[in-house]
């Protein structure tokens, strides 16, 4: 995980933050367009919603719209609510087709009760969890916006929150929240073993508690806890090193593609000429 | 801001109990062609507050005639869902503001995006 002082929570506050030019890569930057429409392709699946009905969802942080665009492609009607006026900006620009609404989510939802049939959320909650203010307080801004999201959302909704939680303790005080407020369910971490491709997601279910989906994984889950990523606040920077084989050994080469292979990267299969030195007069 | 949202609007003020519907005064209303779909039409019917709707959509002069209470066997009724599809998704409120009928709290709409941010302490 990135060191606190990249995290752009820490920067500024995110109506802030998020200024013209922020908002301005969610609409150029093509990279960032393809990492936002994969995640809520994924948050979308995690939703599983019923097939070949246009369901009526929420989009809280919905930004430029990008995650947005993704639900009209796939025949849903949303809502999305955001805090950045710049980001809202780009989205009109984009003519999304979702409904918009300029509001804090710690403010809670100003929504009758059980109106969607879910709700994805793409990297918005993690700032939930930063005192922007004086008055703000991050459990108490939790539970008013899951408490008032748990009764906007119809009886056996899903809510997806694609999440980059900074540590530990940040994890447990948004599930705990979630959890007071009614919501069951869980998170679904996809790609425990790659730090690049690794996300989290936080499946909560409103009223009807549903089975949690698993995590994608290359190789079969077949070690019990894999697809729960293991927490600690220790360090263990060495554990490692005494067992490390010597560099561009045969050894070394079969770990470092063991070890990529489990966080799915493409990697070449291994033959009798893996690690296999040429001759010296090649 | 369409009015299938509005209809889903409540106002969050401190202390407001039931803050719905919202009050619309709206200067400026656009209409938005929209593809019509008669099953997401039919299956949001019965979360609406008929009545919020009729009384929003005759604040906006759109109210197309629509009755009062809602018919029976609209499912079927094809000229019907189009006209409630017209109302709910295709007229938007562009500028004007939204106001709470219990606290007199105003929340204002510009570019069509109502603001619905709280000051302190509300």
């Amino acid at each position: 995980m990135s060191s606190s002082c990249r995290r752009p929570e820490h920067m500024a506050p995110p109506e802030v933050f998020y200024n013209e030019d922020e908002a301005k890569k969610y609409s150029q930057n093509s990279r960032m367009i393809e990492i936002q429409t994969q995640m809520s392709e994924r948050a979308v699946e995690l939703l599983s919603l019923p097939e070949d009905q246009p369901c009526y969802l929420l989009d809280v942080g919905c930004g430029s719209g990008l995650s947005g665009d993704y639900l009209t492609e796939a025949g849903h009607y949303w809502v999305g609510v955001d805090i950045s006026t710049a980001m809202l900006d780009v989205a009109l620009q984009r003519d999304v087709e979702g409904d918009l609404l300029l509001g804090d989510m710690g403010e809670g939802l100003p929504f009758r009760p059980g109106m969607f049939d879910g709700c994805i959320s793409i990297s918005a909650l993690q700032w939930l969890c930063n005192a922007d203010k004086k008055t703000h307080s991050p459990p108490k801004r939790l539970y008013r916006f899951f408490s008032t999201l748990y009764s906007s959302l119809a009886r056996g909704a899903r809510a997806v929150f694609q999440i980059y939680p900074e540590n530990s303790e940040q994890l447990e005080l948004i599930t705990a929240q979630a959890m007071k407020a009614g919501f069951t369910g869980g998170m679904v971490i996809d790609y425990p073993n790659s730090s690049k491709a690794k996300k989290f997601f936080l499946c909560l279910f409103a009223g009807v508690s549903g089975v949690l989906p698993k995590g994608l994984d290359t190789e079969s889950t077949n070690r019990g806890v894999s697809n729960q990523a293991q927490f600690t606040s220790q360090r263990s920077r060495f554990k490692n090193m005494k067992g490390k084989s010597v560099k561009k050994s045969k050894d070394w080469i079969v770990e470092k593609k063991e070890r990529r292979r489990r966080q799915g990267k493409d990697v070449r299969a291994d033959t009798k000429y893996t690690g296999r030195h040429r001759k010296p007069r090649f | 801001m369409k009015l299938l949202t509005h209809n889903m609007l409540t106002s969050h003020v401190k202390g407001v109990t039931k803050g719905y519907p919202l009050i619309i005064k709206a200067t400026e209303v656009k209409v938005n062609e929209l593809e019509f779909n008669s099953q997401f039409v039919s299956r949001m019917i019965p979360k609406l507050e008929w009545s919020a709707l009729i009384q929003a959509a005759e604040w906006l002069g759109h109210s197309q005639d629509l009755p009062s209470t809602l018919i029976p066997d609209y499912e079927n009724d094809e000229e019907f869902l189009r006209k409630v599809h017209r109302i709910l998704l295709e007229v938007e409120v562009l500028e004007g503001c939204l106001q709470c009928p219990e606290s007199g709290r105003e929340f204002p709409i510009s570019k069509g995006v109502p603001n619905m941010l709280l000051n302190e302490g509300e």
